[in-house]
């Protein structure tokens, strides 16, 4: 019996092929685009001034909002804090993927990619929740920074009123430790991958036509590793672009995009002015992933 | 194939291991700092160095209800949801490694999408359109969410050990004699149980500290990071906080360290056997 089940289906490999993707496209179709795409309807409604009742007619007037300069300012500010911590996280990032596609062991670049693993799946909320012991007032950096006598220097930086507050822990330069050191792991893999398939003779050659080896580094690695920074950078732009729980946690009254969508959703009650506003990230990022797969990022990934 | 033995490779200067190791201790000691934290006497403030040491927290937070409640809602989760990963992961990754069709590029880059766009687009799609349907916020809305995202972890990991698996040995079996049924029981399984598991532990971790989606699907149900997450910006309970997230850490970081491991030795194997 089950031998002629086994040569029915053995024969008709588009039904096997059918049976096997139906499932999981169905669910992701359904569920998942179904989702986005009730976002993207909403995002034409428009909310009535007086009732706060959601208007279910066609309407630009909730993009329209998005560009009054309180948001065009969230906007700015956000993108401005991913860019930034995107550079910085490519800068730290650079030398442990370097030192691991390179330079280790084979031994010791397994236990090194489990080290950058490890954070890159364990839980983000707790690893946000640690910056708040260590950036507090009466925290552990505080007092090192004590320990070297540059409180001055901290208080200094604190008292601009772009990037300072009244402690680390509720200012936008705590914001960035965090958001550099959260989204670090995602920069570290995809550039290591990419260096790894720089080939060793590539290098060899290059210095034996005489580069130096930071010409060498400059003009043979920095290029071919370029795609992994842009593969990284999907990673930390996005992440930052879209996340409220930093900002909630450690930022004070100035929004930042997901936290200004988190709060017209929620205490607002203004869903479409909530979806315009994600489509913003959401168009940034198929931007950006256009770009990076003409780039060969995808590749990296 | 260029060699991939250890001796040929060059020595590191050393302001680059300086750099590397310094990278990886920025990665790793904040959270160590949980843990210290979580022996201080000090209920108030986050005061270093810690004036005292004690233990009690952990026996302070053993005995609330609240957090035994939202940790076994947040296994329920994690556990069913992985479940649903495991089942629509292989399917497709099956499908897309067996038969080329049209439009199999775009089933991984459909799959990734929950992960690559911000968790908060994911949430608040999820979130207009179980409520567009008028279906009530429960535990099985939470599960929802956590699938979509937790399906790609599992896809990944089993289509990479598909790929890995020579495509003869199940030919073979085939020619042997074995029918379907027996050649996936005896021969595809076997060679993709690990990847399973490791595809399985890693949704299994993803799901059980996810807060961004949560706080969109999630009714009145606490899960252990949506707890956590109240704290963050209204902390009540700090010493208990330290100890729960402590807890989290302990529980995500044995199936994360473990699916590394494996999906390590796998592709290792890979290299000796090339």
């Amino acid at each position: 019996m089950l031998n002629r089940i086994s040569t029915y289906f053995y024969r008709r490999p588009r039904l096997v092929l059918a049976i096997f993707l139906a499932p999981p496209i169905l669910y992701m179709l359904v569920v998942y685009l179904g989702s986005l795409f009730s976002l993207l309807i909403n995002s034409f409604y428009s909310i009535d001034d007086f009732t706060g009742i959601i208007v279910r007619e066609f309407t630009l007037r909730t993009y329209a909002q998005i560009f009054n300069p309180a948001n065009r300012e969230i906007f700015l500010r956000t993108a401005s804090m991913a860019a930034i911590v995107t550079v910085v996280d490519a800068m730290l990032a650079f030398p442990l993927a370097y030192y691991i596609a390179k330079f280790a062991s084979r031994r010791l670049k397994t236990w090194l990619l489990i080290g950058v693993t490890i954070p890159l799946w364990s839980s983000y909320l707790v690893r946000v929740y640690a910056w708040k012991l260590i950036l507090a007032k009466e925290g552990i950096l505080s007092w090192f920074i004590d320990l070297f006598h540059l409180t001055g220097v901290l208080d200094w930086l604190l008292s601009f009123p772009a990037i300072g507050g009244s402690s680390l822990s509720l200012s936008p330069i705590g914001m960035f430790i965090v958001f550099v050191y959260i989204w670090l792991p995602y920069m570290i893999i995809p550039i290591q991958t990419a260096l790894e398939r720089v080939p060793a003779s590539l290098l060899e050659a290059s210095s034996d036509l005489g580069a130096k080896p930071f010409q060498t580094f400059r003009n043979v690695i920095l290029p071919l590793a370029f795609p992994g920074v842009v593969a990284g950078s999907i990673f930390t732009f996005s992440l930052t672009l879209g996340d409220f729980i930093v900002p909630l946690t450690l930022g004070n009254s100035k929004f930042f995009v997901g936290q200004a969508v988190f709060s017209y959703q929620g205490t607002g009650g203004n869903i479409p002015l909530a979806a315009a506003m994600t489509m913003g990230p959401v168009l940034i990022m198929v931007a950006y992933l256009l770009i990076a797969r003409k780039l060969g990022a995808f590749d990296a990934l | 194939m260029p060699s991939r033995s250890s001796d040929t490779r060059p020595k590191a200067s050393w302001a680059l291991t300086l750099a590397a190791l310094g990278t990886l201790l920025f990665l790793h000691v904040p959270m160590w700092i949980i843990f210290l934290y979580t022996l201080t006497p000090e209920e108030a403030t986050y005061t270093f160095p810690l004036p005292g040491f004690t233990t009690k927290w952990y026996g302070v937070a053993l005995q609330r209800p609240d957090l035994w409640r939202s940790l076994t809602l947040s296994f329920q989760v994690a556990a069913i949801a992985t479940v649903v990963a495991l089942i629509l992961g292989t399917f497709a990754a099956a499908a897309v490694y067996r038969s080329n069709f049209f439009g199999r590029e775009s089933i991984s880059f459909l799959l990734v999408l929950p992960i690559a766009l911000p968790g908060i687009v994911t949430g608040i799609a999820l979130r207009t359109a179980i409520g567009g349907l008028d279906i009530p916020f429960s535990f099985w809305t939470i599960v929802i969410g956590h699938a979509t995202f937790c399906v790609v972890v599992v896809y990944n990991n089993v289509l990479a050990r598909f790929r890995r698996t020579s495509a003869t040995m199940i030919e073979a079996s085939m020619d042997l004699g074995a029918n379907s049924f027996q050649t996936f029981r005896h021969v595809v399984l076997p060679n993709i149980a690990t990847a399973l598991l490791a595809g399985g532990m890693l949704a299994f971790a993803l799901s059980f500290d996810e807060v961004i989606v949560t706080t969109f699907t999630a009714g009145q149900q606490t899960t252990l990071p949506i707890w956590i997450f109240s704290q963050l910006s209204r902390p009540r309970d700090r010493p208990v906080t330290n100890v729960v997230a402590t807890i989290v850490i302990l529980i995500t970081f044995l199936p994360i360290f473990f699916a590394q491991k494996i999906s390590a030795e796998a592709s290792d194997t890979e290299g000796e056997t090339k």
